[in-house]
């Protein structure tokens, strides 16, 4: 096990910008006047309401049960009472509605009694483990949302012998891993610890970028020297927190392209969900809060706030200060990788991290694209050793096999290409504008492959009753054939008999006459 | 409730443009253009001037044809670099006529029917400059003295050889190094007798080797600010100099030095500023190395072996064909991909 960093391909250095939400450990935000909860919070099937409207919750009660393996229950994150289940802006790129459950807390703040967590982990199975995980809605917390227990089932192929425990926090301006490893590291060690006993894992790996030596000095202290568990720190270099670039650079492994980290036997999870597994197992608690940065130069008070899930983001950002008459662009996430988002009136998730409300100098100029000159010099920062000009060509061209011959599927969609472009094209644009397309394709196809089939299927079930009816016809007809033939014989008996009779009377009539007539 | 604009990812403003890349080409020729007045005088930048005017026109004239914006176009810089090459690789006193010819080829034939900036297959300049090497190889043998070898032209007499139609007198005009080369060694001299010769300077040439040096120097900026890829430069210096350096192992009177080959001719202008086009050259880290070698050997093997004294332009244009094959051929291993 060496210690050495490998370095990844690419990536850029930028302005990180964190000192400016750092200054005060995370605070409680007060209660909202109206919690609104996602059911869908997470990558997979969206969790199905066992809520009704009046119905009064504990704060921690299940409000939604996941729907199938894929999924995260959801629970009430203050106690109160549901005054719907109905569609609401949830924070989406598109600014699209979805199902939500709405409750009025009652400022009690009464756990239910389901919580329950114990100290002694050690004794529990691995199983029993993955199942309270599950049972506590975790996901992904740096961002991305994918179930943490499907995470941490790889499945039987697949031995793990590294959980990384990713807390570079890449991203310019986001500090809420930083404030959470400074402030609870033994939390966020304890989960990691937790969670190599779910995997079976060998060692434990935290990975945290150069910039954050409190963080580290915290996790350090924390650790204490075990055998089987590193914090290393890694250079600062966006994205050093890309799942793949951060094992890359802690183990010198590459996840295989079109692979998964179980696949070479680790489990990347983030400090985040490690304090929430944490939090969920020894505490009892689900996960119904988190801690969210809201800066920017849009923000009058930078900091970082423990959010109860569902709180509306005009509430978080109007307990930093508010606006300040700069604020020019909402970013859910970093600047990045987060997305904009029209209006402060939906609620936080478990996957928002940061409220990033962008000055107009931070954000601006905007682009002004030109024809591409080939430079390359996007190729030169890609980490997935991409060439993005090529992919670009060809997405734009709408050539959507040579794009995936040039490995699309495997751009993470971090914007270093765009922000080196010298010609200042939205490349990344571009390649989620290719991906969503070839997906489309692919259900297109799918769907065109399920109509086929129903179409065959169709074709042959008509052949086989036609068949069938022709058999029956034919059958009815030989049927009916053979009671003509029948008649027919039956006729054919008595005309000879008639005629026979004929012929008698001919030949005897005297007898025959007497006989007839009597 | 606020509401705001929205806007994709990343949302850091860029970090570079397309103009500034091209304002810094030009500023790294400052200091061989430089040399080249004090070297050749007046003519070097009133060719500079004449090529940018003409090519600055049949860009607006271009563009407005193709109904693209002009202003913005203009402003990315392009076709003053493609200018500014032309200019510094024609001889300083060709007529005008020539330098319009050279200028509208390159603009109007190898830019514009391309596509404009970004389409064109074929370095502009280079097609420009090919197109008269073709057409009047005469008028590009001319080549006037260096400043060390005799005074320049006064600018009226610079004025009148370009635009009057009057000849550069005899007593200005020499050999350039590489012709007198190319005569000497067909004339069975020897290179040792050809270099006590007064035009062949101490390295490659009276008056050439500052030259060359100047656009070395700016050369190594553009790399050092990583406008230009420092793999094209190397890739054509180890194409040119390997071979000359085999040959001129084996037969030193016969072919000349590497490092005369370096600094002679067009060579720094071609390493550093031509092939390294990134439009008309190939993409790809080892594409690049190929492609500036490839030029660099072509280049080798026309001034050695070919019908013109220097070969740079056809190898810039021989590579421009080859980069899409080589883009293909040389694809990184991307992130994850078998071994």
């Amino acid at each position: 096990m060496s210690a050495r960093i490998h370095p990844f391909h690419g990536g850029l250095v930028l302005d990180g910008r964190k000192a400016l939400s750092t200054r005060t450990p995370p605070a409680p935000v007060p209660l909202p006047e109206r919690l609104v909860v996602p059911l869908h919070q997470h990558i997979g099937a969206a969790a199905e309401p066992v809520v009704e409207p009046g119905q009064r919750v504990l704060k921690g009660e299940p409000i939604a049960r996941a729907a199938g393996y894929v999924s995260a229950a959801v629970h009430a994150p203050a106690s109160g009472t549901v005054v719907a289940v109905e569609a609401h802006p949830v924070p989406h790129p598109s600014g699209l509605s979805a199902p939500c459950v709405v409750i009025e807390p009652d400022g009690e703040e009464r756990w239910h009694e389901g919580c329950r967590g114990t100290a002694d982990w050690q004794a529990l199975a691995p199983e029993a483990l993955r199942a309270r995980v599950r049972a506590a809605g975790i996901v992904g917390m740096g961002g991305a949302g994918f179930p943490t227990h499907v995470k941490l089932n790889p499945g039987p192929g697949r031995a793990i012998h590294t959980l990384v425990v990713n807390g570079a926090e890449c991203e310019p301006y986001i500090t809420c891993d930083d404030m959470l490893m400074r402030t609870r590291p033994q939390a966020v060690l304890e989960g990691a610890r937790i969670m190599q006993r779910i995997l079976g894992a060998r060692r434990v790996l935290v990975g945290i970028e150069e910039d954050k030596p409190e963080a580290l000095a915290a996790l350090r202290e924390a650790a204490g020297g075990a055998p089987d568990l590193e914090v290393r720190a890694v250079p600062v270099r966006y994205p050093s927190g890309g799942e793949r670039q951060l094992i890359h650079l802690l183990t010198g492994l590459e996840v295989p392209s079109e692979g998964l980290p179980a696949d070479i036997g680790v489990v990347c999870q983030n400090v985040g969900t490690a304090a929430a597994v944490r939090d969920a197992v020894v505490e009892g608690k689900p996960l119904v809060s988190r801690i969210v940065t809201v800066t920017g130069g849009g923000v009058a008070g930078p900091r970082n706030l423990e959010v109860p899930v569902g709180t509306p983001f005009s509430h978080v950002i109007a307990h930093a200060g508010g606006y300040t008459d700069e604020a020019a662009r909402l970013i859910v996430g970093g600047p990045m990788m987060g997305f904009a988002v029209r209006s402060d009136a939906v609620p936080v998730t478990k996957t928002v991290n940061c409220l990033l409300v962008a000055a107009r100098e931070e954000v601006e100029p905007a682009r002004d694209p030109r024809p591409c000159v080939r430079c390359g010099a996007c190729a030169e920062v890609c980490p997935a050793r991409l060439l993005p000009q090529q992919l670009y060509w060809y997405a734009r061209a709408k050539d959507f096999d040579r794009v995936q011959d040039y490995k699309l599927f495997d751009c993470i969609e971090c914007g270093c290409c765009a922000l080196v472009c010298p010609s200042q094209l939205p490349l990344v644009d571009y390649y989620r504008y290719a991906k969503s397309e070839i997906w489309a394709l692919e259900r297109e196809r799918e769907r065109a492959e399920r109509a086929r089939r129903r179409h065959e299927a169709h074709v042959a079930r008509l052949e086989r009753e036609r068949a069938e009816r022709e058999a029956r016809s034919r059958a009815r007809r030989r049927r009916a054939t053979d009671r003509e033939a029948r008649q027919a014989a039956v006729a054919e008996a008595l005309e000879r008999a008639r005629a026979r009779r004929t012929v008698q009377a001919e030949g005897g009539h005297a007898e025959g006459d007497g006989a007839e007539d009597a | 409730m606020r509401e705001f604009p929205v806007a994709t990812s990343p949302h850091l403003p860029p970090r570079a443009s397309v103009p500034a890349l091209m304002y810094r080409v030009l500023a790294a020729l400052a200091p061989g253009a430089a040399l080249a007045t004090w070297q050749f005088g007046w003519g070097v930048p009133l060719q500079l001037a004449l090529a940018c005017l003409l090519a600055v026109a049949a860009e607006a004239a271009m563009l407005a044809l193709r109904r693209r914006p002009v202003g913005r176009a203009l402003a990315d810089g392009s076709v003053l670099v493609t200018a500014a090459l032309l200019a510094l690789a024609l001889p300083p006193y060709a007529p005008w006529w020539l330098t319009a010819v050279a200028v509208l080829a390159a603009v109007v034939l190898a830019k514009h029917l391309y596509g404009g900036l970004g389409y064109n297959p074929f370095n502009p300049a280079m097609v420009g400059y090919v197109v008269v090497l073709v057409a009047f190889p005469r008028e590009l043998g001319h080549w006037p003295a260096p400043a060390a070898l005799a005074a320049g032209p006064d600018l009226a007499t610079a004025l009148s050889v370009v635009f009057g139609g009057s000849p550069l007198p005899d007593a200005l005009t020499a050999a350039t190094p590489l012709d007198h080369v190319r005569t000497g060694l067909s004339m069975n001299r020897t290179l040792a007798e050809l270099r006590a010769d007064p035009v062949m300077g101490r390295i490659a040439g009276t008056g050439w080797e500052w030259v060359a040096l100047g656009y070395l120097a700016g050369g190594l900026w553009l790399v050092w600010k990583r406008v230009a890829d420092w793999r094209i430069p190397l890739g054509f210096a180890a194409g040119l100099a390997l071979p000359a350096l085999l040959a001129w192992g084996v037969d030193p009177d016969a072919y000349p030095s590497p490092l005369f080959h370096l600094l002679s001719g067009g060579a720094m202008l071609g390493a550093f500023f031509i092939a390294t086009d990134p439009v008309t050259a190939s993409t790809t880290p080892r594409g690049r190395l190929l492609f500036g070698a490839g030029a660099g050997l072509v280049t080798f093997l026309v001034r050695g072996f070919g019908g013109y004294p220097d070969g740079v332009a056809f190898g810039v244009l021989l590579m421009n064909m080859a980069a899409p094959t080589l883009d293909q051929l040389t694809r990184p291993r991307v992130f994850g991909e078998r071994r």
